[in-house]
C-alpha cells in the first residue's frame, strides 16, 4: 500500500485516495473546432511509460481535492506531489 | 508421563510445574506449559507425524520453527478445525487436539504410500506427462483424480467462530527477529528516542543466544538478551511483540505483522481476539531475520528421526527434550558440533561424521576434549528404518567425494545434519532488494536495496556475534539518528564465543553402489535430487522453469530449507556458478497466514458499512426485504400474510397506479451546487440548456462522460440564482460528485462554485398515484397544489409543525407525484405523519421492485440501461442533447458509429403468448434455430410484470430499434435454452404521451 503526500493534508495511506489518470492532458477548449484526431488522442490515447508518470490523485476520503503526483509506475516510488496550480 | 525424551538440565523454558495434557491420533500425552507441539510429542518419543504430499512417505520432523517442511497437522475439531499446521509453531494447551494429515486410513498405515513404490512412474513433470490425452478425459476423469490428491490437510467447512482483529500502527524503526543483532538494533534506536517496533516470530525473544554459548558483557548471552528485552519494555518509545511474524513487506516500507494473540492461551476472553494482523508503516526497516540450516542430502534423509542440528539442539536447550539416544552429527561445518556438546551434557554420546578433511574451530576442539568420536571426510549414504531410522549406512568418501571407500552400518536413533547457513533475505527481497550471491557463504544475500531496509546480523550474511552486534548497533544508532536527529550512541558491548571454520561447499552425498535410494532436495513437496537432474536433462534452464517443474520450492514453507540446495544443484549440473541461475522470486507471505487474520473484523454485517435511512426502523416494523444498493439498505418490497414477491411487487406497483404510494428515496444522490457560475457548471456538465431555468423550477438533466456515453441522469432544481439542488442515481452518487470536483479543481479552476454532498443531509419520500395530490393538501394545508401555482417540475418550500421541508413535484413513476424533503433528524417523523394522513387515501409504502415496474412500464432508463454503453440517441435522449452549446462528451458524439441509425436503440418486449417473463440479459435474434454463432441483434436490459396490461413487460436495445416496431423476434437465453418470442413495442408501454405526471 502506497504512502501519499496530500499537499494538503500531509502523508496519508493510499486506500484514502483514487487514481485519476495522466496528469498531462489538458482538455480542449469548450467550444472550440477540434479535430477528430485531437478528440480521440484526448479521449482515448494516453502514454503508458516505464518510469517517471506525472498523474492526477483525488483525496476522495480527506479534503477532496485533486493533484498531481510524479511516480515511477515501475518501483511506485512517488517523487513528488504537489497542488495543481505547482510545477511537480 | 510427559515423555522419556527428556534433558536432565531444567535450564530450559519450559515449566516443568505445569503438565499438560493433550492428544495426538487419539492417544493422549502429556508436555509441559512452554512445549510445542514438537517438542511434546519428540518428548514422548512419537517421531511418524504426516504423510508426504506426493508419495505419502512417512515423515517425522525436520525443524524446529517456521523453516518445518514435514511435521504438517490438523489442529482442532469441528468448527475450529484447521489445516497444515506446522506442529513445530503451536504451543501446546490443556485439551488440544492434533491429527495427522494426508493419511489413510491411518499415518503408520497408509494406502497412498503405494505411489512411493511405484515412485518411478511420477518423476517430475509427472501430471504434465500423463494428464495430457485423450482430451475430453481432462475434465471428466483427470481433473477429479488430480483435485483428490490435491491439498495435504482438510478445509473446514464451518464457519470460524473465533475473533481476529486488525491494527495500524507507525514507528520510526521495526526490527524485525530478536536475535542479538535485532535486539542491538532496537536498543540502540530506541535509546536515540526513535519509536520502535520489535518484532519476534517465537514466544521467546533472544534468537540464537538461546541456543548458543557466548557471553556479551559479562553475562550470558541469553541473559543480556532478557536483560535487553526488559529494559526495552520499560521504554514508553517501544513497542515489543512476541509471537508475531512480519511476512510481508509491501512499496512504501508498508509491512505486515501477524500476531498470535491467544492461540496459546488456555482459556482466553471472550473478547480476546485469536490472532491479530498489524500493518506496519515503518520509517526503517531492520531486516534482523537470522538465518535457516540446510538439510544434506543421502538416500533416504527424509526418514523420520533426522533432525537439523540446530533443531536438535534448540529442543534441548529450550524445551529440554531430545530427539534421540543415540545421535549421529552429520555436518560439512562447525556449527552442528554445539548439539554433540548439548547430548553429552546428557550424557549421550554422539558419533560425528564430518563431510570435510578436517577443523580446527573452538566447538570441534571442545567435542575432540570431549572424548567423542569424529570420523573425517566421511558421510551417511542412506539409512534403514522406514517408520523411525534404526541405523545409517555410512562411509568413507573417496577423495572426488563422488562415491563412497567403503560403508558400515551403525545403529542410530537420530541424525542431525548441517549443510550450513541460508541468511533469511525474504523480507528484503520482497522489499525489492537485489541480492548477490556470496561465494564463501554459498548463499544469497542482500545488496542493492529499493527500499528503506536494512539487513543485519546472520540475514546479512554475518556469522560472528561479534559482527551482529557492531552491524546491529550500528544500524540502530545510523538510523534512529536520520529520524530524530538525536545523538546518544549506545556502546557495543564486548562479547565472547567460539571461532568457526569455513564449511565444506559439498552437500549432496553420493548413492551407495548398486542402489539408488530418493536424496531429497525438497522434503514438503517430494522433489529428490534426481528429479531435479531429470527437469535438467529434459532441457529445463531458468531456475524459475525448473522450480515449476519438478515444484522444488512451491510448498507452503516456500523452500525455506530447500532452494538453496535446489539451486545449488542446478548449477551443478550446468556447470555455472548460482548467480548465473539466479534465484527464485520470494514473494510474501513469508510464513502461511489463516485468513481469518486478513480478513479480520470485516464478516458478516462488519464486511462493509452499511448505509441505513432514516426511516429505516418503520421498514423493519413493517416486514420489509431489504436489497442491497451499494452501502443502502434500500425496502425491496413489503410483503403481506402469505404473499410471494411478485404477489407483493403487483399490488405495491398497482396501488400507486391506482391510489397513492410511498417511497424511500433517501438514498438517491443528492449534491448542493452553489456559487455565481453555478449555471454555467451545469450547462457545461449536462447536455441540455440550464441557464434559463427559472428559480423553484425542476429540470431533467442528462451527463455524458467524455467518450459520448450517458454516465448518469437524474433532477435538478434552482433553489435561488446561484444556489441548485442536484440529484443523482443511488449508485453513481460518489462518482458524480467526483466527476463535479475534477472539472472545477483541474479543467476548470476559473468557475466559482463549490459542490458539496448532501445526501445524508436530507430524507426523501417519493409518494406517487393519482391521490397523491390530495393527500399533500392535507398534509400541507398552506401550500396550493393546483397545477397551475405548483406545476409539473416546480418546487414549493414550506413548513410542517415547524419542520422546515422541500417539496418537489417531480416523478420517477410516471404518475402525478411529489417528493417531499425533510432534514434527516425529522424523516422518521415526516414519514409517520404522511402514513397516519395517508390512511384514508389507501396509502401503501413500495420498494424497488414494484418501483422498477412502474418506471419500466414507463420506459425510463435507469441502472441497467446506463450501463456506460449507450450515447442518448440509443435512449431515445436526443431531444435532450443541445444543438447550441458545448458540453462533456459532446464532440464524440459526432463520431461515425455514435450517428449510425443502425445503432441500438430502446424498445419495449412483449411475449407473444402474454405469459413467459423475458430473463434480463436475453439476446434478441431474429432466428432462434440459426447456427451458432447467431447474429445478435440486441438485448433485454429491465423485466417486469406490467401491473396496467397483466402482462410481462421488457425493455431492451435492439438494432435499428425504431424501424422494428410490429416485427417478432426471439429473446433467447441459451444458458438455460429459453428462447421466447418476442413483438416490438414502443418502451413508452403506459401512458405513452406523459400526461399522467401533468394532471
Amino acid at each position: 500500500m502506497l504512502e501519499i503526500k496530500c499537499p494538503h493534508c500531509g502523508k496519508r495511506s493510499q486506500n484514502e485516495f483514487a487514481y485519476g489518470g495522466d496528469a498531462t492532458i489538458k482538455r480542449p477548449k469548450l467550444g472550440d473546432k477540434v479535430s477528430t484526431k485531437d478528440w480521440d488522442d484526448f479521449v482515448y490515447f494516453r502514454d503508458n511509460p516505464r518510469g517517471k508518470h506525472q498523474e492526477f490523485w483525488h483525496h476522495v476520503s480527506g479534503c477532496r481535492q485533486w493533484f498531481k503526483a510524479l511516480r515511477d509506475t515501475a518501483t511506485h516510488e512517488i517523487f513528488n506531489t504537489a497542488k495543481l496550480d505547482e510545477e511537480l | 508421563m510427559t515423555g522419556n525424551f527428556r534433558t536432565q538440565s531444567d535450564n530450559n523454558l519450559i515449566n516443568k510445574n505445569k503438565i499438560v495434557n493433550f492428544t495426538f491420533n487419539g492417544e493422549t500425552y502429556q508436555g509441559f506449559e512452554g512445549d510445542t507441539l514438537a517438542s511434546a510429542l519428540i518428548a514422548n518419543d512419537v517421531h511418524l507425524v504426516g504423510r508426504s504430499f506426493k508419495y505419502h512417505r512417512p515423515r517425522g520432523f525436520l525443524g524446529v520453527g517456521v523453516e518445518e517442511p514435514n511435521a504438517m497437522v490438523q489442529l482442532h475439531e469441528g468448527d475450529k478445525s484447521e489445516p497444515n499446521i506446522m506442529a513445530t509453531e503451536v504451543e501446546i494447551i490443556e485439551g488440544l487436539k492434533a491429527k495427522s494429515q494426508n493419511c489413510w486410513p491411518s499415518v503408520k498405515f497408509d494406502i497412498g504410500e503405494i505411489n512411493n513404490v511405484l515412485n518411478r512412474f511420477f518423476p517430475a513433470g509427472f501430471y504434465y506427462k500423463t494428464f495430457m490425452w485423450p482430451k475430453s478425459f481432462w475434465m471428466s476423469v483427470y481433473e477429479p483424480i488430480i483435485r483428490k490428491a490435491a491439498g495435504m490437510g482438510v478445509a473446514p467447512i464451518k464457519p470460524d467462530p473465533d475473533r481476529y482483529e486488525h491494527n495500524y500502527e507507525h514507528c520510526d524503526v521495526l526490527v524485525v527477529g530478536s536475535g542479538p543483532s535485532g535486539l542491538a538494533a532496537a536498543l540502540a534506536a530506541a535509546n536515540n528516542g526513535a519509536k520502535v517496533i520489535l518484532a519476534e516470530d517465537k514466544a521467546h525473544f533472544g534468537g540464537s543466544l538461546l541456543t548458543d554459548d557466548v557471553t556479551i558483557g559479562n553475562q550470558s548471552g541469553k541473559d543480556w538478551a532478557d536483560e535487553t528485552i526488559s529494559h526495552l519494555k520499560s521504554l514508553p518509545n517501544v513497542i515489543v511483540k512476541n509471537r508475531s511474524q512480519v511476512f510481508g513487506y509491501y512499496d512504501h516500507n508498508m509491512t505486515v505483522m501477524f500476531e498470535r494473540v491467544s492461540d496459546h492461551l488456555d482459556n482466553p476472553s471472550k473478547y480476546t481476539p485469536r490472532q491479530r494482523l498489524h500493518y506496519i508503516r515503518a520509517g526503517e526497516v531492520v531486516v534482523s531475520t537470522g538465518s535457516i540450516e540446510r538439510p544434506l542430502s543421502f538416500g533416504n534423509n527424509d526418514r523420520p528421526g533426522i533432525f537439523l542440528a540446530s533443531a536438535a539442539t534448540e529442543y534441548m536447550k529450550v524445551y529440554g527434550t531430545l530427539v534421540g539416544k543415540k545421535p549421529i552429527i552429520f555436518t560439512n561445518n562447525d556449527s552442528a558440533y554445539k548439539a554433540a556438546i548439548e547430548f553429552n551434557k546428557n550424557n549421550i554420546k554422539s558419533l560425528i561424521l564430518d563431510t570435510r578433511e578436517s577443523s580446527d574451530g573452538d566447538l570441534v576442539k571442545e567435542v575432540q576434549s570431549l572424548g567423542l568420536e569424529i570420523k573425517f571426510n566421511s558421510g551417511v549414504a542412506d539409512v534403514k528404518g522406514r517408520l523411525k531410522i534404526t541405523s545409517a549406512i555410512i562411509g568413507k568418501l573417496n577423495s572426488d567425494k563422488e562415491s563412497f571407500s567403503s560403508l558400515e552400518e551403525i545403529d542410530c536413533d537420530c541424525i542431525c545434519m548441517s549443510g550450513g547457513w541460508t541468511p533469511t533475505v525474504h523480507l528484503s527481497s520482497q522489499a525489492g532488494n537485489k541480492l548477490k550471491f556470496d561465494e564463501n557463504l554459498d548463499a544469497f544475500i542482500p545488496n542493492n536495496k529499493r527500499q528503506k531496509e536494512t539487513a543485519v546480523g546472520s540475514a546479512n550474511g554475518s556469522f560472528t556475534l561479534k559482527q551482529s552486534l557492531i552491524e546491529g548497533f550500528q544500524a540502530g544508532f545510523d538510523l534512529s539518528n536520520a529520524i530524530t536527529s538525536n545523538n546518544k550512541n549506545t556502546p557495543v558491548p564486548i562479547s565472547k564465543e567460539a571461532s568457526y571454520k569455513a564449511h565444506d561447499k559439498f552437500w549432496c552425498m553420493p548413492l551407495p553402489e548398486g542402489k539408488k535410494p530418493k536424496r531429497f532436495i525438497d522434503f514438503q513437496n517430494d522433489v529428490a535430487v534426481s528429479d531435479v537432474e531429470l527437469a535438467v536433462r529434459e532441457g529445463f534452464r531458468s531456475i524459475e522453469h525448473v522450480k515449476r517443474y519438478t515444484t522444488l520450492g512451491m510448498a507452503g514453507d516456500q523452500g525455506k530449507t530447500s532452494n538453496l540446495n535446489g539451486l545449488q544443484h542446478v548449477s551443478n549440473i550446468q556447470k555455472k556458478i548460482v548467480p548465473e541461475v539466479g534465484h527464485t522470486t520470494f514473494r510474501p507471505p513469508y510464513t502461511p497466514v489463516t485468513i481469518g487474520t486478513i480478513v479480520g473484523r470485516e464478516v458478516g454485517n462488519h464486511f462493509q458499512p452499511t448505509r441505513k435511512t432514516p426511516t429505516h426502523k418503520w421498514h423493519v416494523e413493517n416486514n420489509v426485504v431489504f436489497t442491497n444498493a451499494g452501502l443502502w439498505l434500500r425496502p425491496r418490497y413489503y410483503p403481506r400474510e402469505n404473499e410471494t414477491m411478485s404477489d407483493a411487487v403487483n399490488r405495491e406497483a398497482m396501488n400507486v397506479r391506482k391510489a397513492v404510494g410511498i417511497c424511500d428515496v433517501t438514498s438517491l444522490g443528492k449534491i448542493d451546487i452553489k456559487g455565481p457560475d453555478a449555471a454555467e457548471l451545469l450547462n457545461r456538465v449536462y447536455t441540455n440548456a440550464w441557464m434559463k431555468l427559472p428559480v423553484g423550477k425542476a429540470r431533467y438533466g442528462v451527463m455524458l462522460r467524455e467518450d459520448g456515453m450517458v454516465f448518469d441522469d437524474g433532477t435538478t432544481t434552482r433553489l435561488s440564482e446561484n444556489h441548485f439542488h442536484m440529484t443523482t442515481t443511488t449508485a453513481q452518487a460518489a462518482n458524480v460528485l467526483s466527476h463535479l470536483e475534477f472539472y472545477l479543481q483541474v479543467v476548470w479552476p476559473e468557475l466559482k462554485v463549490n459542490v458539496l454532498s448532501t445526501t445524508e443531509q436530507w430524507s426523501g419520500a417519493a409518494i406517487a398515484g393519482p391521490k397523491s395530490r390530495d393527500l399533500m393538501r392535507k398534509l400541507f394545508p398552506s401550500v396550493d397544489f393546483s397545477t397551475e401555482a405548483f406545476p409539473f417540475m416546480g418546487l414549493v418550500e414550506t413548513e410542517i409543525f415547524g419542520i422546515h421541508a422541500k417539496l418537489y413535484r417531480i416523478s420517477f413513476s410516471g404518475e402525478l407525484a411529489y417528493e417531499v424533503n425533510v432534514e434527516s433528524n425529522h424523516g422518521l417523523f415526516m414519514w409517520n405523519e404522511i402514513m397516519k394522513v395517508g390512511e384514508e387515501f389507501g396509502i401503501q409504502p413500495y420498494g424497488t421492485e414494484a418501483l422498477a415496474t412502474l418506471r419500466i412500464e414507463m420506459g425510463h432508463v435507469s441502472g441497467p440501461e446506463l450501463d456506460g454503453r449507450a450515447v442518448p440517441y440509443d435512449l431515445g435522449l436526443q431531444g435532450m442533447v443541445s444543438q447550441k452549446k458545448d458540453f462533456i462528451g459532446k464532440r464524440s458524439l459526432e463520431k461515425n458509429a455514435y450517428v449510425d441509425p443502425l445503432r441500438q436503440t430502446l424498445v419495449g418486449l412483449v411475449p407473444i403468448d402474454k405469459k413467459t417473463k423475458i430473463p434480463e440479459g436475453a439476446h434478441l435474434v431474429e432466428n432462434d434455430k440459426a447456427p451458432l454463432p447467431n447474429p445478435k441483434l440486441g438485448h433485454v436490459s429491465s423485466s417486469c410484470w406490467s401491473v396496467e396490461y397483466n402482462n410481462p413487460f421488457s425493455i431492451g436495445v435492439l438494432k435499428d430499434g425504431k424501424n422494428k416496431i410490429g416485427q417478432q423476434l426471439f429473446a433467447v437465453y441459451p444458458l438455460k435454452n429459453i428462447s421466447i418470442p418476442v413483438e416490438v413495442v414502443s418502451s413508452h408501454y403506459v401512458d405513452p404521451k406523459g400526461e399522467r405526471v401533468r394532471v
